[in-house]
């Protein structure tokens, strides 16, 4: 087999991948559970962590760089190494997202929370299964697998719904919530928004694996 | 680095024209050195004003292929060809064709420059004075000087041997030595193998200059080159037979981003041997 060093390399660019995959997922968990349990000590956490989570990525492009200077990938090598590039950008935005709800725990943590969260960590449990599943989906170079993975999306959006309407009534009833309730919205928004991002990495999965680029969204 | 910058605005109009009729064609094209079997059954359309690269490992037949084009395997005695070679529709190994006439018609330039030892003036003039060329002498010189991107650093030395240029420049001389007697394809084999990086690239920006009034097909070992600086590329390859055969051909962005056959994945990602 020729190219060794060139495999080894894209197998080490594809562990520090899942490694930011597992710090991002991390975030997403403790970011909702420091919201759940009004825990001000994890949220901080959250929000300190997010500079790792930033080198990591930038860690991986300045590695995908160096390999697309050096070695010259084309075709399938190359589509990985840019799929790789994106996977990681997407990533980043999703600890965005977590270390935005952690900010967003901080500005309720003073007053109790409107009801006991069922939804909000549903929500962020799917966001975090279909993650770690898509990342696993990429690793195998499954495009149908992305492609399934893709479609649950709608149970995250379907919960979304629910959170909204649920939240529109406690403030319809009684407005005093209203500062509470919007702020969750914006937590279940930026979940929402975290199961859209692992739509995009399926997209991208398809890409790396049949060069065709697919919206899923 | 002026002519350079010029590049993404031709490649531009080069991408969005229409591509036209095949100029060329290869219609179970069949090469035999005495018993051995070099090339095997090849079909493959060369397009007008559009760079073609042939890439393969070595032996493949690329460059045999290349050189049925002109005819230039006549000159060496054991080669045979079968099947066809149309040019403008007419099978170049045709009765009452003219190997010479075909050769003016589709030029070639090579791996080595080779300029004759004579003056830069006389490489260029040399061809077209044989084949009775009758305008301005002067004219045609500084012509295919300026399109073969070299007139403004020779024109002061003209008297000067053709020898006396490096080896980039020397490689553009043989460029307007070839387009001084008006072919309308040119075939490359290897052009810039032996130069550097600089004098390379000088090539692959006239090569785009050069497609606005030739057909020119090259023979690469350098797959970026390939990828750089043609429009559709060839990838050949060698069967358990040892003869080279074509196993893909398609728009250069589709072969090196999605090639369809894996054995072209394997060889232009490296995963062979």
């Amino acid at each position: 087999m020729t190219r060794t060093v060139f495999t080894q390399s894209m197998q080490e660019m594809q562990e520090e991948m899942l490694s930011l995959g597992s710090m991002v997922e991390k975030a997403v968990a403790r970011s909702i559970e420091a919201l759940r349990t009004q825990n001000v000590e994890l949220a901080q956490q959250v929000i300190e962590y997010d500079e790792h989570i930033n080198a990591q990525r930038w860690k991986i492009e300045e590695n995908s760089t160096l390999l697309i200077a050096t070695q010259a990938p084309l075709a399938r090598d190359l589509r990985y190494i840019f799929a790789v590039m994106h996977i990681a950008t997407e990533l980043e935005r999703m600890a965005d997202y977590a270390q935005g709800i952690a900010k967003l725990t901080l500005r309720i943590v003073d007053e109790p929370l409107l009801k006991p969260l069922v939804d909000l960590p549903r929500m962020a449990d799917i966001g975090r299964e279909l993650l770690m599943e898509a990342l696993d989906a990429f690793i195998e170079q499954d495009a149908e697998r992305a492609r399934q993975i893709a479609r649950r999306d709608d149970e995250v959006d379907q919960l979304y719904e629910q959170v909204y309407r649920e939240l529109l009534t406690f403030m319809i009833s009684d407005q005093r919530t209203v500062p509470r309730a919007t702020h969750l919205l914006w937590v279940a928004h930026n979940l929402e928004r975290i199961a859209d991002r692992v739509t995009n990495i399926c997209e991208r999965t398809v890409f790396a694996v049949l060069g065709d680029i697919e919206e899923m969204g | 680095m002026a002519q350079r910058s010029l590049r993404p605005e031709m490649r531009r109009a080069a991408k969005e024209a229409p591509v036209g009729d095949a100029i060329m064609s290869a219609r179970d094209l069949s090469v035999h050195y005495g018993a051995f079997q070099a090339v095997r059954d090849v079909n493959l359309s060369f397009y007008e004003n559009r760079i073609t690269a042939l890439i393969g490992p070595s032996g493949c037949g690329k460059s045999t292929v290349l050189r049925c084009m002109n005819r230039m395997n006549d000159l060496i005695p054991i080669a045979r060809v079968s099947g066809e070679v149309l040019y403008h529709n007419h099978n170049i190994y045709g009765p009452n064709i003219d190997p010479v006439e075909v050769r003016r018609r589709i030029g070639m330039v090579f791996q080595k420059p080779n300029p004759f030892p004579k003056s830069i003036y006389d490489n260029v003039a040399w061809g077209a004075k044989i084949n009775g060329y009758r305008g301005s002498m002067d004219d045609l010189v500084e012509r295919s000087l300026t399109q073969a991107a070299l007139w403004n650093e020779v024109k002061d030395k003209l008297k000067d041997s053709g020898l006396s240029l490096s080896g980039g420049q020397q490689q553009r001389l043989c460029i307007a030595r070839a387009i001084a007697i008006q072919p309308d394809v040119i075939l490359m084999d290897e052009p810039a193998s032996a130069l550097d990086p600089i004098s390379t690239l000088k090539i692959e920006d006239l090569m785009q200059e050069l497609t606005r009034n030739y057909t020119i097909v090259i023979v690469t070992h350098n797959m970026q080159q390939a990828a750089r600086s043609s429009d559709f590329t060839a990838y050949f390859s060698v069967g358990e037979d040892r003869a080279g055969y074509l196993v893909e051909y398609g728009p250069t962005h589709e072969v090196f981003t999605n090639p369809k056959d894996p054995k072209t994945e394997d060889y232009i990602t490296g995963r062979v041997g």
